[in-house]
C-alpha cells in the first residue's frame, strides 16, 4: 500500500520533470521547424515562379524576334519577287543560317492559294487555305500567331502569318515555326524526377508534350489545374491522390499561351524533410535521455525517501518501544512494591504463627496439624508471590538503559520464564543448555533481554505447537566472545526471505500479527552492543539464530 | 550473637510488630519504631547495635534517617529494608554506609543471617575502637 503510494509519487515527479523539460523543447523545436519550413516553402515558390518567368521571357523574346523578322521580310520585299521560289529560298536560307527557327516559308495570295513554298513539305504547295481559321484571322488582323494545330499534314505545328496589303493586292507571308525550339525551351524547365513544364493555350489545351500530365493537343490530366485564365503569373499548390504538387504559371504575351511549370514539393522539400528527420531523431534521442535521466533521478530520490521513511519509522518504533518498556517498568515496579508490603506482613504473620506453634512444642491433634499445614502452604505461596514480584521488579529494573555486569545464563532463564505458560499450553518444550563457565558480560541487560524476547517469540510463533526450542550459551575464549543460540524445529525460513528478515517491516506473519520490526530492532541493538546476529535456516528444518557478543567491550556510554 | 540490640523501623505496624516479636523469639533484644522521628528518639535514649530501616516511609524517608544515624551514631549498623527492589535505593543506602539491604518479602532466616554478620562487624569495630582507646 505504502509502496504503491511511493510509486504514484515517483511517477508524478517524473511526469512533472518531463513536462517541464519536454514542453519547452518541443515548442522550441516546432517553432524553429515551422519558421524554417515556411521560409523554405516561400523560397521554393520563388524558385519555381522565377523559373516560369524566365522561360516565359525566353518564349516572349523568341516570338517577338520571329514576328519582327517576318514582318521586316514581308514589308521589305514585293509580292512578285517573293513568289519566285528561288528568291524565297535564298531569303529562307539566310534566315535559317543563324538559327533553325523555321520549318518552312510560304506565300499565300488573297484567295488563299499557296502560291510559293520553300521547305521540306513540297506537297503543301498549291493548297488552298481559304477556309482555314488562321487565314481569316490573318486577313482581318494583319498578324496571326497560331496555336499548335494538326493542319493538312496531320502533324502538330504552328505558324506565324503576316499580311501585306499592296495597292492592287493583298498577300500573306506564312512561316511554320520549329516546335522543337519551343519544346526545348519548355523542357529546360522540366527539372528533377517529377518536375514538368508545358504550355497550354487559352482553352487549356496542351501545346507542347509534357512529361507526365498528358500529351500534345489534349487537356492536361491530374493534377494540373486549369491555368488557361492566368493573366500574369500564378503559384498554386494542389493535390493529386496522395501527392502534393506545386505549380507556377506565366502568361506568354504576344501569344495566347500560358507556360506552366510543375514540381513535386516532396522532391524540392527533400532537404527540409531530411533536416526534419534528423531533427526528429535528435528529438527522440533527447527525449530518451531526458526520460532516462528523469527516471533515474526520480528513482534514486524516491529510494532515498523510502529509506529515510523506513529509518524514521524504525527509530520511531524503537523510541515507542523503549517508552513503552519504561512505562511498563514503572508500572511493574509500583505494583510490585505495593504488593510486596502486604506480602511481607503475611509472610511475617505466618512465620510468627509457625514460631508460636514450635514454642508450644507441637501439640498433637488433627486441627493443629491442619494449622501447621496451612501455615506451610501460606509460606510457600508467599514465597511464590515473592518470586513473581521480584521478577517483575527485575524486569522493571532492566528497563533502565545501563551497561552493567550481566549474567547471561540468568538472563536467558528469566526470559524463558516469561514464555513458560505459553510454551506449556502449546506443548512446546524449551530446552536450555547453559554453559556453567559463562562469565559476566558487560552489556545492557534490558536491551539484550528485549532481543531474547523477540527471538524466542518468533521461535514460539514458528513452532506453533508440539515442538521444541533449544537455547544454548557458550563462551569462546579464543575469539573472546559469548554465543547464545536459539534453535527451533519450526518450518524454517524460505531461502529468498533469509536476506530480508532483518529489514524493517519485513514479516511473514499474518497481517496485524507482526510489525516486522522485532528482528530489525534486535539487529540494531546487537550491533549497538558490539555483537552480531547470524541466522541459519532451511525450509522444513527449523531455524537457528545465533547472537554473539564480545566478552570485553570498551566502556560504552549508556544508551539514552 | 544473642543479645544484639535491634531497632525495627517500619511504618507498617503489623509488619514491624511481628518482626520484633519473631526477633525477640530468636534471642535478639528487639524494639520497634513507627517512623524516622521515633527511631531517632529511641536511639537517643537507648544504645542500639543494628537498625533495620524501611526505605519508604512517610515523613522522613529511610535514606534520610540513615544519613542522620550515621552522622550521630556511626557505629550503629543499618540494614535497609525495601519493598522496591530498585538497585538505586539499595546501592544508595550502601553508599551512605548501610551494611546491607533486604528486599521485602524475605525469608526471616536471610534477615537473621544478615543481622548476625552486621552484629559481628559491629563488635569488631567496637573492639578496634576500645583497643585504640586503651592504646591512648
Amino acid at each position: 500500500m505504502v509502496n504503491k503510494e511511493y510509486n504514484v509519487l515517483k511517477w508524478k515527479i517524473i511526469a512533472a520533470i518531463l513536462s517541464f523539460s519536454l514542453i519547452p523543447l518541443i515548442v522550441v523545436g516546432w517553432f524553429i521547424y515551422s519558421q524554417f519550413s515556411t521560409s523554405y516553402q516561400a523560397k521554393i515558390n520563388d524558385n519555381i515562379l522565377s523559373m516560369a518567368e524566365s522561360r516565359r521571357n525566353s518564349l516572349e523574346l523568341f516570338f517577338e524576334e520571329r514576328v519582327s523578322q517576318l514582318t521586316t521580310l514581308a514589308h521589305s520585299h514585293r509580292f512578285p519577287s517573293l513568289k519566285n521560289e528561288d528568291f524565297l529560298l535564298g531569303i529562307f536560307n539566310t534566315m535559317q543560317a543563324r538559327s533553325k527557327s523555321y520549318i518552312d516559308l510560304g506565300i499565300v495570295d488573297q484567295n488563299g492559294d499557296h502560291i510559293a513554298y520553300v521547305g521540306p513539305h513540297k506537297d503543301l504547295r498549291g493548297l488552298n487555305y481559304k477556309n482555314e481559321e488562321w487565314f481569316a484571322a490573318t486577313m482581318s488582323s494583319g498578324l496571326y500567331i497560331s496555336d499548335v494545330y494538326m493542319g493538312f499534314r496531320s502533324v502538330p505545328h504552328m505558324i506565324i502569318a503576316v499580311m501585306v496589303r499592296e495597292t492592287d493586292m493583298t498577300w500573306i507571308l506564312r512561316a511554320t515555326i520549329n516546335l522543337d525550339i519551343i519544346e526545348r525551351v519548355v523542357r529546360s524547365a522540366q527539372t528533377g524526377k517529377y518536375g514538368d513544364a508545358f504550355i497550354i493555350n487559352r482553352h487549356n489545351i496542351l501545346q507542347t508534350n509534357p512529361r507526365f500530365v498528358g500529351s500534345i493537343l489534349e487537356k492536361p490530366t491530374c493534377p494540373c489545374p486549369d491555368f488557361s485564365k492566368t493573366i500574369n503569373t500564378r503559384v498554386e499548390e494542389t493535390k493529386c491522390g496522395n501527392e502534393n504538387y506545386i505549380f507556377a504559371s506565366a502568361a506568354v504575351n504576344t501569344t495566347n499561351w500560358v507556360l506552366v511549370v510543375m514540381e513535386s514539393p516532396q522532391e524540392q522539400l527533400s532537404a527540409l524533410f531530411r533536416a526534419r528527420e534528423r531533427a526528429e531523431v535528435l528529438l527522440i534521442l533527447g527525449v530518451l535521455i531526458i526520460f532516462g535521466g528523469t527516471y533515474m533521478v526520480a528513482r534514486s530520490f524516491m529510494g532515498k525517501l523510502v529509506r529515510m521513511a523506513k529509518e524514521k519509522a524504525l527509530s520511531d518504533e524503537m523510541c515507542f518501544q523503549s517508552n513503552k518498556m519504561a512505562a511498563l517498568g514503572k508500572m511493574a515496579a509500583g505494583l510490585a512494591h505495593e504488593v510486596n508490603n502486604p506480602l511481607a506482613v503475611i509472610g511475617e504473620k505466618a512465620g510468627w504463627v509457625k514460631d508460636l506453634l514450635k514454642k508450644e512444642g507441637m501439640p498433637e491433634g488433627p486441627h493443629i496439624r491442619e494449622i501447621a499445614d496451612s501455615i506451610n502452604k501460606i509460606e510457600y505461596h508467599v514465597d511464590r508471590a515473592r518470586k513473581v514480584t521480584h521478577r517483575l521488579l527485575g524486569f522493571a529494573r532492566r528497563m533502565e538503559p545501563v551497561m552493567e555486569q550481566v549474567d547471561i545464563n540468568k538472563l536467558v532463564n528469566d526470559t524463558v520464564s516469561f514464555f513458560s505458560n505459553d510454551a506449556l499450553f502449546r506443548n512446546i518444550k524449551i530446552i536450555t543448555e547453559l554453559d556453567s563457565n559463562m562469565p559476566l558480560v558487560t552489556t545492557d541487560s534490558s536491551q539484550l533481554q528485549q532481543v531474547f524476547l523477540n527471538i524466542i517469540n518468533n521461535s514460539v510463533d514458528a513452532v506453533d505447537r508440539d515442538g521444541w526450542i533449544r537455547i544454548s550459551t557458550k563462551v569462546d575464549r579464543i575469539s573472546n566472545k559469548v554465543e547464545i543460540a536459539f534453535e527451533d524445529n519450526g518450518p524454517g525460513i524460505e531461502q529468498e526471505n533469509l536476506s530480508q528478515i532483518f529489514d524493517p517491516f519485513f514479516t511473514t506473519k499474518e497481517p496485524g500479527k507482526g510489525t516486522g520490526l522485532g528482528l530489525s530492532i534486535s539487529y540494531q541493538i546487537i550491533e549497538y552492543l558490539g555483537g552480531k546476529i547470524d541466522v541459519e535456516s532451511r525450509r522444513g528444518e527449523g531455524a537457528k539464530f545465533t547472537v554473539s557478543l564480545p566478552l570485553r567491550v570498551a566502556q560504552l556510554d549508556a544508551i539514552g | 550473637m544473642q543479645g544484639a540490640k535491634i531497632l525495627v523501623v517500619d511504618d507498617e505496624p503489623d509488619f514491624q510488630e511481628t518482626v520484633v516479636k519473631r526477633l525477640i523469639d530468636r534471642g535478639f533484644e528487639a524494639a520497634g519504631a513507627d517512623d524516622g522521628y521515633s527511631c531517632m528518639e529511641i536511639l537517643g535514649k537507648k544504645d542500639m547495635d543494628i537498625v533495620i530501616l524501611d526505605v519508604k516511609m512517610p515523613g522522613m524517608d529511610g535514606l534520610e534517617v540513615l544519613k542522620k544515624i550515621k552522622l550521630k551514631w556511626p557505629l550503629v549498623e543499618v540494614i535497609m529494608l525495601t519493598g522496591h527492589a530498585s538497585v538505586e535505593s539499595g546501592i544508595q543506602g550502601m553508599e551512605l554506609g548501610a551494611f546491607d539491604y533486604v528486599m521485602k518479602p524475605y525469608k526471616l532466616e536471610d534477615l537473621v543471617h544478615k543481622l548476625e554478620h552486621a552484629y559481628e562487624r559491629k563488635k569488631i569495630q567496637q573492639d578496634k575502637i576500645s583497643k585504640a582507646k586503651e592504646g591512648n
